[in-house]
């Protein structure tokens, strides 16, 4: 914690020991990380590593039973508030309501963001999920890639710094996994710093700058840039957790 | 403060909207309450003596458990694709989302008791114009949504929450239910704003109780 001053002009992430239990299950066992602003986090691991428990964590859904974690410079515990208002989320459930149209969707969660201009803004989110001509449909009539898409556009309405992206192509065939990754790219790119957590190894490794494996609530392997050997990389992710290869 | 507004305001317009597309909370709401006046004044032949003493406890338990059905719903829309986790993503003090939730459901019970309450009075021949009724009717479902809020944002993350929120709920609300049926039968056989008086001050020492309560508690409830 003594660097925190220092870091948080560079770090967009930084996470001390955090950790999280649920009664005696651990499900986070104090871990360490640090992503730069502008950085790539790819956080892989089976299901029960602890995966998704990290990004309620540094989404504030969650308070952590130990440690700590500083997003943008402030502090989980301290100012929930401030860093939910800079972090955009995009899980498997897409937190729409069904009854209500895609414009009323976003007119909500606009409102409670305190967007400003927030028709025009609506406008744009859209056209950029390519999502026009289904504007002013209810989100039940859908299909499941068009409400992720809707769910793309709801988390970057308020044009967020960091983006948390918890498994989304979850349950997508794999044409509308196509048709969200490009969706995503524009909003994934530039100054945003994005934290991915998935399955898929070959999409993970190629959006990170970093890398993470967790195993059974632990960091079992941390790589970023060059270190990343994404040739053995299935082999790697085998060994961490604790597959035969 | 502008904040808060904006944001009670928005969760309680996305519920109207969300129940003027679906009727979901009214139709079953209304059909329920009105039903139980129907019944209850078959039951009980209209004009005769005991209708004073009845009356106002039918009318109350028409309330009590319609509300109750329409509070089950009211944070069961939200565990829908997850949206409650959308709604605690927002940066908004939690006691905004109790406010917004609270606003809906209390203008949902507010309606349908503006429909019951004239229906319930000409079937049992009473006079329909009755203002001490109305603000009986207004401060007692203040304090019965207030925390039927809190104990519906409870009972969603349960299993069994159907059964969950009356088992919660009900002895809860025993003394306002008490409050209201007392004072309603008092303005029911006449009775003038100061014999209703203790009886009003007790519903709104409910009121003011559970509203501070509940805004302090609603984060612990809604977070894990």
């Amino acid at each position: 914690m003594g660097e925190s001053g220092l870091s948080s002009t560079t770090w967009a992430i930084e996470a001390y020991g955090l950790a999280k239990s649920f009664g005696n299950t651990r499900a986070l066992a104090g871990i360490d990380l640090k992503v730069r602003k502008g950085d790539h986090l790819t956080v892989f691991g089976p299901n029960g590593a602890g995966k998704t428990t990290l990004i309620k964590l540094l989404s504030t859904l969650t308070k952590p039973s130990g440690g700590s974690a500083l997003l943008d410079g402030l502090d989980i515990r301290e100012a929930p508030g401030q860093i939910r208002s800079r972090l955009g989320v995009v899980s498997h459930s897409t937190f729409l309501y069904n009854n209500l149209t895609v414009s009323e969707n976003l007119r909500f969660y606009g409102r409670m963001y305190g967007v400003t201009n927030l028709e025009q803004r609506i406008r744009e989110v859209i056209s950029q999920v390519q999502l026009e001509s289904r504007l002013h449909d209810q989100v039940g009539t859908l299909s499941r890639g068009m409400k992720q898409r809707v769910a793309i556009a709801r988390a970057v309405l308020h044009d967020p710094l960091i983006m948390l992206l918890d498994e989304p192509d979850t349950g997508l065939d794999p044409h509308a996994i196509m048709m969200m990754r490009d969706v995503l790219e524009p909003f994934t790119s530039g100054e945003r710093t994005v934290v991915m957590t998935t399955h898929n190894l070959e999409r993970g490794i190629e959006f990170a700058d970093q890398v993470v494996i967790l195993h059974e609530g632990r960091v079992a392997y941390q790589a970023s840039g060059q270190e990343i050997d994404t040739a053995s990389f299935r082999e790697t992710y085998d060994r961490c957790i604790g597959m035969s290869i | 403060m502008k904040g808060l507004f904006t944001g009670v305001f928005a969760i309680f317009w996305k519920d109207i909207l969300s129940e003027l597309r679906t009727k979901e909370i009214a139709t079953s709401v209304l059909v329920f309450a009105l039903l139980v006046v129907v019944i209850f004044n078959f039951a009980f032949e209209s004009g005769a003596d005991t209708i004073g003493l009845v009356a106002p406890g039918i009318l109350w338990v028409a309330f009590a458990f319609a509300g109750m059905l329409g509070l089950n719903r009211a944070f069961a829309t939200e565990k829908e694709n997850s949206s409650l986790e959308g709604l605690m993503l927002c940066p908004v003090e939690r006691h905004v989302i109790y406010l917004g939730k609270l606003a809906g459901s209390f203008t949902f019970m507010l309606i349908v008791e503006a429909i019951i309450t004239p229906i319930f009075l000409v079937l049992f021949n009473l006079p329909v114009c009755m203002p001490r009724l109305g603000i009986i009717i207004v401060l007692a479902t203040l304090g019965f949504t207030s925390v039927g809020t809190l104990f519906s944002a409870l009972s969603a993350n349960t299993k069994a929450r159907d059964i969950m929120l009356p088992i919660l709920f009900l002895p809860i609300i025993v003394p306002v239910m008490i409050a209201a049926v007392k004072a309603t039968g008092l303005v029911l056989d006449g009775g003038t704003w100061g014999d209703i008086s203790t009886w009003l001050q007790i519903i709104i020492a409910f009121d003011v109780i559970f509203l501070v309560v509940s805004l302090l508690v609603f984060e612990f409830v809604i977070e894990e």
